[in-house]
């Protein structure tokens, strides 16, 4: 008798597709359990910076409202965005943040607690221990971002339907001239463009993580910042130093319509919005490449790992 | 069907050999004790078994490769590589609900009903447990876990007295069954001796000793002789050990016939621990030996 068939009986086997999400499902799960900062860090600036808007609100000089309401209604909705703008900014610098600081622990804190070996004790292979630590900053940063922001939108029309009647001002100036729904379109978008365009940035972190024995921050700053530095005093150029930053901010570039504004993110319009021009850009596909590279190396690399 | 089978199995970590071509052939339905004293190349062995770690020669765990077919063998092998590595941010309910989530062979209520033994509270956070309570919750749920393959490396460590025996009790009763396979490493030997059903001894990374526990019991014998009668034991053959006991002298003999020992002294089955200090305990790598 074959041990399998006395196993036949007892356990229902599993059908294909329930064997291959679960684990990723719940290794998902398992990250935010670990990294509670995924939620509350975002949730802590919209929070304090909400905070101190409605203080301030409460507190406007009525001379500051009286020159809101003289102003033509165009101008009445920048001003009116711009708090929405300045906490939509907060939360997306603090996930930026914290995406890096989750990636640079992704694979390197199972190793310290040594938690790597009872991971590796179970039916979850490495390729979907790496994917579900990748979707934290590709998928489950930006959209917990994005959650927020919308919170941060509906609270903030809860705000002002109280505050701007209170200062006699038109509770229909929400409605008529709000561009806050175009802001959170032009938001969500950024979030879009950047997630994609930053992607091998995470990947770099995620390796890093997985092959330094300590001092991942050092590990994954130092050597480009050592090299930038290198090139311009041993050739006088700047290139690679050109190269970083253009993959740290070049999105901005690559997915709007080029304005008579200056490229400043707080100016961007919906109507530049150029999601086919992005979609073209060679720097795009050169960043997923790369990416898809090192996250393989991740996963090839989580293979020898073992406890530091 | 053999269960683990290898050969020529060598690993090295630059210089040093930590396995020196091993062979070996695990049937299934057998609890292995794999004894050795530190650094003998037990952890490496099972490193190999497991996937965890690459190696040269054959070897074929539940006739997978475990370096090549890792993802398909873990969904019938289970192990305890190390004590206490569970997570410390996770909580026990937590625990519970991710390996319930991701194996499709665990049975929570049985983990469940492990951990009602205990004093361990399910909104625990495994940081805030001793570091007892930790293996207990590690054990819970890699025994409601049904594996073909269970490895155990030092399972009981840390645990006090009363739980390792219950721990070693449950296993036998209440997990194993004939078409499973459990190996075992250990430094308590003498806890282990009542359930295993073959050993073997590992040092500087070759198996010095592999045998079933019934030919265990039948070759090797030990023998308590008074000085006088020391020439006549010896005469019976070459004792692998000997030692100095209240002033009588205590030998240990492999493959001699019992009735002759018992006319010269009082003869009784030697322990593991006994055999393997006999066997090992001069040539032992620089190591701590068994802690037995």
């Amino acid at each position: 008798m074959s041990p399998s068939d006395t196993f036949m009986g007892t356990a229902t086997p599993p059908t294909v597709a329930v064997t291959k999400t679960r684990p990723f499902y719940w290794s998902v799960r398992r990250e935010l359990w670990e990294n509670r900062s995924i939620y509350i860090a975002p949730l802590a600036a919209a929070g304090v910076v909400l905070f101190g808007l409605v203080i301030g609100a409460f507190h406007l000089p009525t001379k500051a409202l009286s020159q809101l309401a003289a102003l033509d209604p165009t101008k009445q909705a920048e001003m009116l965005s711009i708090p929405y703008a300045i906490a939509a900014a907060a939360i997306m610098v603090t996930a930026f943040v914290v995406a890096v600081f989750y990636s640079l622990g992704a694979l390197q804190s199972e190793r310290r607690d040594r938690s790597i070996l009872f991971w590796k004790s179970l039916p979850v292979s490495d390729l979907t221990t790496v994917i579900s630590k990748a979707f934290v900053p590709l998928v489950v940063l930006p959209i917990v971002a994005f959650a927020i922001m919308l919170a941060t939108l509906v609270f903030m029309i809860g705000v002002s339907a109280v505050v701007l009647p209170m200062n006699g001002l038109p509770p229909t100036l929400l409605l008529s001239t709000f561009p806050l729904l175009k802001t959170t379109v032009v938001l969500a978008y950024l979030l879009v463009v950047f997630t994609l365009w930053h992607a091998p940035i995470w990947a770099w972190l995620m390796l890093v993580s997985g092959w330094a024995r300590r001092a991942t921050f050092l590990w994954a700053f130092g050597p480009p910042l050592v090299l930038c530095v290198f090139e311009k005093l041993a050739f006088g150029t700047a290139y690679l130093a050109g190269l970083l930053h253009y993959r740290l901010t070049g999105a901005v570039k690559e997915a709007f319509a080029a304005s008579d504004h200056t490229t400043d993110m707080h100016q961007l319009d919906i109507s530049q919005l150029d999601p086919l021009k992005f979609i073209f850009a060679p720097g795009l596909w050169l960043g997923l490449l790369v990416a898809a590279l090192l996250f393989a190396a991740c996963v090839w690399q989580r293979r020898y790992r073992a406890p530091i | 069907m053999a269960c683990i089978e290898a050969r020529g199995l060598r690993k090295t970590f630059g210089g040093t050999v930590a396995l020196d071509g091993i062979d070996l052939r695990i049937e299934t339905g057998r609890i292995l004790g794999l004894i050795g004293p530190n650094g003998a190349g037990k952890t490496t062995a099972l490193n190999a078994i497991l996937g965890l770690a690459s190696y040269e020669g054959e070897l074929k765990v539940l006739g997978r490769d475990p370096w090549r077919d890792r993802d398909e063998l873990m969904r019938d092998v289970c192990f305890i590589a190390d004590v206490a590595v569970l997570p410390r941010w996770m909580r026990v309910s937590q625990a519970l609900d991710y390996v319930a989530g991701v194996h499709p062979r665990f049975d929570r209520a049985k983990a469940e009903a492990f951990l009602a033994k205990t004093a361990i509270q399910r909104t625990s956070l495994v940081r805030s447990l001793s570091k007892g309570m930790v293996t207990q919750l590690h054990l819970a749920l890699i025994m409601a876990i049904d594996a073909k393959l269970l490895v155990l490396d030092e399972p009981t460590l840390g645990l006090d007295i009363l739980y390792r025996k219950e721990f070693y009790d449950t296993l036998l009763n209440d997990y194993f069954d004939h078409s499973r396979t459990i190996v075992v490493t250990t430094h308590q030997v003498e806890e282990v001796q009542h359930i295993l059903t073959d050993l073997m001894f590992v040092n500087r990374g070759r198996i010095v000793l592999d045998c079933s526990m019934e030919a265990f019991e039948q070759r090797y014998a030990e023998v308590m002789v008074t000085p006088e009668q020391l020439p006549a034991a010896r005469a019976l053959g070459t004792p692998l050990h000997e030692r100095q006991v209240f002033g009588r002298s205590i030998l240990l003999f492999d493959g001699v016939d019992r009735k002759a020992l018992a006319a010269i002294g009082e003869v009784r089955s030697p322990s593991i621990a006994d055999l393997f200090v006999a066997v090992i305990g001069a040539d032992a790598v620089p190591a701590k030996g068994v802690a037995a």
